[in-house]
């Protein structure tokens, strides 16, 4: 009987029943992929080692964390997502799963996510999570998105926390090298992000989201580019000074920081009329490039922890 | 070989089952293999306050030290 009226529903144009898949996409996957990525290499470069089940479950939970958090800001975003051309597909904007259901995932998942951590690794790790939630979802979906053109940079650190936590079930604190992981995280999400507004730039003047695109203009953003690209090699550098780092990572640094100014430099000597003859392509590269940036930093501290046991690898 | 063709709606609700009880028997393996874990690592259990020098373990020394009862004294 409930499945001819559902027949009816759907057949009429009602809403569509979600599928498994929809409420995966609810968690953010692609986000979800670099927060196991970096709360992975923050747990396996610290200097106390844990049961590798133990390893799998704290990352595991981190991720649903971070997933947690990522349907809890597609819950509130669901009217600007529905206008903006990369966003619209998403699984409340598109009808398939209701906004109500996406806050109950994202709060039931927060709180196992959280709990589950503690038991697994330590408190302060899931204290961290939490934290780390709260201001992905509160502070800056809730408060600082429609509010600041900052709110790329603010939000960066949320995105920042993963290697920190992963760090903390590790030690049961916060240290230097963990702060380090966090700032280079923090200091490259600007350029990142910035790089892409320019070339999807009627996206959120659509949504009426200030980004600094929007606010202060194109040739302003490519100037804060580079000025976070300048910033951020001082903290790669410093880190790879540290515990977690080698003579490996001190040249990969450097390397990937030069490469990452260069292109820095390149947006900022570029104008609108250059960039849209070839269809922003130093900004396209410098965005992919940014991507690869991020991963090839924290293989590098990866890498320098497996030489360790071999007396290769450190300072 | 069913009377009628399978509705995509029953499809997709099927996969949906699927996936959440796949979920819930990973996540039911995954704490008892961390319990597995926790437990046999070797750390001896102590009861509440044992940082502060109480232990539920009974020490040898202060039951050879305790007084007997008369009653049951040779």
């Amino acid at each position: 009987m409930t499945d001819i009226g559902a027949f009816d529903e759907t057949s009429a144009g009602g809403p569509a029943e979600a599928s498994f898949g929809d409420y995966v996409q609810l968690l953010k996957p692609r986000v979800m992929s670099l927060v196991v990525f970096t709360a992975l290499v923050g747990l396996l470069v610290a200097p106390v080692s844990m049961h590798p089940v133990e390893v799998f479950a704290s990352v595991l939970f981190i991720a649903l964390g971070a997933g947690a958090s990522g349907a809890l800001n597609m819950w509130w975003d669901a009217d600007i997502d529905a206008v903006m051309k990369r966003t619209m597909g998403r699984p409340v904007p598109a009808g398939k799963v209701q906004p109500g259901e996406a806050l109950a995932i994202g709060l039931a998942l927060s709180g196992i996510s959280v709990v589950m951590l503690g038991l697994a690794a330590n408190l302060a790790a899931a204290a961290l999570l939490a934290f780390t939630i709260f201001f992905y979802a509160v502070v800056y979906s809730i408060w600082l998105k429609r509010a600041t053109p900052q709110n790329i940079v603010i939000g960066g650190a949320a995105g920042a926390f993963p290697p920190m936590v992963g760090w903390v079930c590790a030690t049961g604190s916060v240290s230097i090298e963990a702060a380090l992981m966090f700032a280079v995280i923090f200091m490259w999400t600007p350029p990142h992000f910035w790089a892409l507004a320019l070339f999807m730039k009627e996206d959120y003047h659509k949504a009426g989201v200030p980004m600094l695109t929007v606010t202060h203009g194109r040739k302003a953003t490519r100037t804060h580019i580079l000025v976070y690209t300048v910033l951020l090699a001082p903290v790669a550098i410093w880190a790879a000074l540290t515990s977690i780092g080698g003579p490996l990572t001190l040249a990969v640094t450097l390397a990937l920081n030069g490469w990452f100014l260069i292109g820095a430099w390149r947006i900022r000597a570029r104008d609108e009329t250059v960039a849209e003859a070839d269809k922003y392509a130093v900004e396209k590269a410098f965005f992919r490039f940014s991507l690869l940036y991020l991963f090839l930093q924290f293989t590098a501290y990866l890498v320098e922890a497996g030489l360790k046991p071999y007396g290769l690898g450190g300072w | 070989m069913s009377f009628r063709p399978q509705h995509e709606l029953h499809r997709r609700r099927f996969g949906r089952n699927l996936g959440v009880g796949l979920v819930l028997v990973s996540f039911v393996v995954l704490v008892f293999a961390l319990t597995v874990v926790k437990v046999t690592r070797g750390e001896p259990m102590k009861g509440y306050g044992a940082g502060d020098g109480f232990s539920m373990a009974p020490a040898a020394a202060d039951a050879a030290a305790a007084p007997k009862a008369p009653g049951v004294q040779p």
